[in-house]
């Protein structure tokens, strides 16, 4: 079993250190916001985790297309980690912008056009591993993998587009049109600060995930492979 | 089945293999009639349904309607992609046609033809009958287009996917799981669109979702076709 590389462990500890002071910026650094009060900074972990989520989403894609490219295996683990941990990531930029809602927009849930391509995309994300689960044949896995994910990685910008327009001519009846992330307040410095610190840490955070994940794919690939010989 | 015979131009030999294909399924059907039967009696079954789960007044039921024949033709639709695929896979069509010389995409482009035919004809039924039930007028041209033009896109990807899902352990299952969550932009776009030609809206309002219905479809048959082959190779 190869050993975790020392970058790979550094890389961890600056992520737990990062996202600490990210937590401190933005619970105790930034200002309380007029408005809406302590529950705004709900807000510099939402927009980092889904950014960090976009980032995955695309990832994925790219790994999909140069699977099917080159058919080399470990293409496909890039594409599986990248799915994974972006599920993960949107899931948290969800539960926290409906917590954020809830007082703000007094409703746990709208159907808004990012809310709802975000509930698509864990969808699209679910349906992905249930497909994984279930076949069988490891080349016939990647490739369908690689397919789905093409499929939706296009399918999710054009709902997006779709739905903005639907929702814009249609009024929303509870709660306002703007979200926070639209400048819906202004950020005073301090909260710039919090704000992209979040990003630069759930950033890296995301490079450790994926790089963790895809060490786990190679191994989990190694074992099977071992239980071949090992059945032969 | 009358023979073709086979030409030695490139295109030519393409197209009867679409078409061969194609005719194959619809001959195939047209002996058993299985497919459309089934396809539509879950629909009349959905409309029944629906008619019991919303209470439809005069006034509710002229906005509910595009969404109700669309959630019906979204169900019915599933129903026939997996039974189209899944004959094809159990009775070893699909090994005979990979063995054929023709081009893999050949294949796609029949079963797309042949599944939007059953889809079709089953949409073609299922108005006239909503229209007497419900009496609503659907028999507007565009809303015919727009049927036309959603079935199409749906078709389209559902057929590339119906061929992944029945390669699954859990085949029936596992396409309208797919296959939901990728085909909304049909589903919101033929619903704004079908809802607008009932009510009467402006063309410019309605063409909007015309058009992302024509580019949905455009680029999923493109993407389709050119990931088919991945999809049924050995």
């Amino acid at each position: 079993m190869t050993k975790k590389p020392l970058l790979l462990l550094i890389l961890d500890i600056l992520c737990l250190v990062l996202v600490a002071v990210a937590a401190y910026l933005a619970l105790v650094y930034a200002p309380m916001e007029v408005t809406m009060g302590n529950v705004q900074r709900v807000f510099y972990f939402h927009v980092a985790n889904a950014w960090v989520g976009m980032l995955g989403f695309i990832a994925a894609g790219v790994a999909g297309i140069a699977y099917l490219r080159t058919h080399d295996v470990k293409w496909d683990i890039v594409e599986e980690a990248a799915v994974e941990i972006s599920l993960v990531f949107f899931l948290i930029a969800i539960v926290l912008g409906s917590i954020w809602a809830r007082p703000v927009w007094n409703t746990w849930w709208t159907w808004e056009p990012r809310l709802t391509t975000a509930a698509i995309t864990e969808m699209i994300y679910l349906a992905y591993f249930m497909l994984r689960g279930g076949i069988e044949d490891p080349g016939r896995r990647a490739r369908f993998s690689a397919v789905y994910t093409l499929v939706g990685s296009i399918s999710v910008p054009i709902t997006f587009m779709a739905i903005r327009f639907f929702r814009t001519i249609h009024p929303v009846v509870i709660g306002t049109q703007s979200a926070a992330a639209q400048g819906g307040f202004n950020m005073t410095p301090h909260m710039k600060v919090a704000f992209f610190f979040s990003l630069l840490a759930f950033t890296v955070v995301f490079i450790d995930l994926f790089w963790h994940r895809i060490r786990l794919g190679h191994l989990s690939n190694q074992v099977e492979d071992l239980k071949q010989k090992v059945m032969e | 089945m009358a023979e073709r015979a086979v030409t030695t131009k490139k295109s030519g030999n393409f197209i009867q293999a679409v078409l061969a294909i194609a005719w194959k399924d619809l001959a195939a059907e047209l002996r058993s009639r299985e497919l459309i039967s089934a396809m539509l009696v879950f629909a009349m079954l959905v409309i029944l349904i629906f008619n019991f789960a919303l209470k439809l007044d005069a006034r509710t039921r002229m906005t509910a309607t595009s969404g109700i024949l669309w959630v019906t033709f979204t169900f019915a639709g599933t129903l026939g992609l997996n039974r189209s695929m899944a004959v094809e896979k159990d009775r070893g069509c699909l090994d005979g046609l990979l063995l054929a010389p023709v081009d893999r995409a050949s294949i796609y482009f029949g079963k797309l033809l042949s599944n939007l035919a059953f889809m079709v004809i089953m949409e073609v039924i299922v108005l006239p009958l909503y229209s007497l039930l419900y009496n609503i007028n659907l028999f507007i041209p565009g809303l015919l287009l727009v049927i036309l033009l959603g079935s199409l896109g749906y078709i389209g990807i559902g057929t590339l996917l119906a061929a992944m899902a029945v390669q699954t352990r859990t085949r029936d299952v596992m396409l309208p799981i797919l296959l939901f969550p990728v085909v909304i932009p049909v589903v919101v776009a033929a619903v704004e669109a079908s809802s607008g030609l009932l009510q009467g809206l402006e063309w410019s309002e309605i063409s909007y979702w015309i058009n992302i219905l024509l580019a949905y479809d455009v680029i999923f048959i493109a993407i389709a076709f050119m990931v088919f082959d991945y999809v049924v190779e050995e």
